[in-house]
């Protein structure tokens, strides 16, 4: 019983820094249409701006997500403005191949200036955790929990509740119904793209303190956001963050009952079982 | 208030729109009639600039259109009530209502055009809560309209507002329409429903395969031997 509470809480607790990474590529595909493969990418970037600020500045890293989620806003923005926005009407194949360039540039760049070593950004607490009755919970990963629902709950708030959230919905569900009520809809892609960054980013920064940092850590990241989204449902966000969860248990589970290697095994098997009985994935509506 | 002149349109090769020219005034109700596929939408479209024209030139209040983006035609007054509806499925009845009035000179009449778009439609006040995608095609009619109004519109573009209304209804539309022209609204009407759009514009202009053939008061064109021919079927 205890092996299973423990992983069960420790797959929630990863599921939630999932969830996020799952969040932002669902928005930016929901608003404009388009896959992200940079997503991990940005993320990674996300990592070594967390990394940069502990080291030299001496900041740490949950504190530093104040930080690296505006930044991370305005570079997110940036690319959108200067390339996506060019080829929101292209063929979706010219779109993947801007992305995937975009990642490329972004990781050999990292690859440049950091070398391609790997770097381990250590906290006085990266390794504390609390016991309870049998299980212990880690310190970090319950303090990274705790900033993902926040920040998941100011999404919400934003998308939900503000005139600008609500126009980023609207282009997501009828692109021209928008423009004609007024909405920039170019706009609203910077801004999506903005916020799928930040919280990209913000995923990141979380889980700097106990992941291994190194440029091509994005790739592994950005298949699993797909994965997350895909079993979501694509555009949903709360099949996003649903997502998220169950692949953090997930790889908890498969990891503590069948053996580490396998966990990508058991997240797999799970995520082809759903696309077979709903092939629109949980929260998803199927165009049939 | 509104001049297209010698306005061509074209998807790739296929051409749509052959000069065509029509002017509303101030205060009218100003009808577009012609059979599906005559090249009604593609007007309005290009009028709301999510399409560019290949040729010619739309001005509005005096301002030629030619640069601006679709949210700038909405902030200078023109508003249009799509085809099809075009309702935010997902957004509530409330939120819907709210995107309409996105543009910071209608936001500040919020309120107003709330009231007075649920005296208008008080179904709608019924429903505030529902997800628009949820609604009948009828009140996704009353919603589309009514969030075209919280735009604050000096010119209401219509594209097919009766199109797949219950003939009850369809009555009902129109009688809507007037009253909104009654309250200083100049309305652009595109219908296929022939009789009871000429029946309310003040003018009228016949397209058939992209271009004008006719045009004339809305009473003159009820009577013409070639309206009542193709279109009443008289």
């Amino acid at each position: 019983m205890d092996v299973f509470l423990q992983s069960l809480i420790s797959g929630i607790l990863l599921g939630g820094v999932y969830a996020l990474i799952g969040t932002g590529l669902t928005l930016i595909f929901g608003v404009m249409r388009v896959i992200n493969f940079a997503h991990g990418d940005i993320q990674m970037v996300g990592m070594y701006l967390t990394y940069l600020l502990f080291v030299h500045a001496g900041i740490d890293p949950f504190v530093s997500v104040l930080i690296t989620f505006p930044l991370m806003f305005l570079f997110g923005g940036l690319i959108q403005k200067v390339f996506i926005n060019r080829v929101l009407d292209a063929l979706p194949q010219n779109q993947i191949l801007l992305t995937i360039g975009l990642g490329l540039i972004m990781s050999n760049t990292a690859m440049l200036i950091f070398t391609s070593d790997y770097k381990i950004l250590t906290t006085s607490y990266s390794s504390g955790s609390v016991k309870l009755g049998g299980i212990s919970i880690s310190q970090p990963m319950t303090i990274s929990f705790l900033i993902t629902v926040a920040v998941t709950a100011a999404l919400w708030w934003f998308l939900k509740k503000t005139d600008t959230g609500q126009a980023i919905r609207a282009t997501a569900q009828d692109r021209d119904a928008a423009q004609l009520m007024g909405i920039n809809v170019k706009r609203m892609s910077i801004i999506a793209f903005g916020l799928g960054s930040s919280l990209v980013a913000t995923a990141g920064a979380l889980i700097a303190p106990t992941y291994y940092i190194y440029p091509q850590v994005g790739a592994a990241f950005t298949l699993k956001a797909f994965v997350i989204t895909v079993l979501g449902g694509m555009g949903s966000i709360v099949g996003a963050a649903l997502g998220g969860i169950i692949i953090g248990i997930s790889e908890s589970m498969g990891a503590a009952y069948i053996g580490a290697g396998w966990k990508d095994v058991v997240v797999f098997a799970l995520f082809l079982l759903v696309l077979l009985l709903k092939p629109s994935g949980l929260m998803g509506k199927s165009n049939a | 208030m509104l001049r297209i002149e010698k306005l061509s349109f074209a998807y790739g090769d296929l051409r749509v729109l052959w000069d065509v020219d029509l002017e509303v005034s101030k205060g009218e109700i100003v009808t577009v009639v012609g059979a599906n596929g005559a090249g009604k939408s593609t007007m309005l479209r290009n009028i709301s600039r999510l399409v560019k024209p290949t040729a010619g030139s739309i001005s509005f209040e005096g301002e030629d259109l030619q640069r601006s983006e679709p949210h700038d035609v909405v902030g200078r007054g023109i508003v249009q009530v799509p085809e099809g509806r075009k309702i935010f499925p997902e957004l509530t009845v409330i939120e819907n209502l709210r995107m309409g009035s996105y543009l910071p000179g209608a936001r500040k009449d919020r309120d107003k055009n709330m009231d007075w778009v649920f005296t208008l439609f008080p179904r709608l006040k019924e429903r505030e809560k529902q997800l628009g995608g949820t609604m009948s095609g009828g009140e996704q009619q009353m919603l589309a309209i009514a969030r075209g109004l919280m735009a604050n519109p000096k010119l209401l573009l219509l594209d097919e507002p009766s199109l797949g209304l219950s003939p009850l209804f369809v009555k009902n539309i129109f009688q809507i329409i007037r009253d909104i022209n009654a309250e200083g609204v100049t309305i652009l009407l595109v219908e296929q429903n022939v009789y009871q759009s000429l029946r309310i514009a003040h003018r009228a202009y016949v397209l058939e395969t992209g271009r004008v053939v006719l045009q004339g008061s809305g009473e003159n064109l009820l009577k013409d031997e070639h309206v009542k021919k193709a279109f009443l079927g008289m």
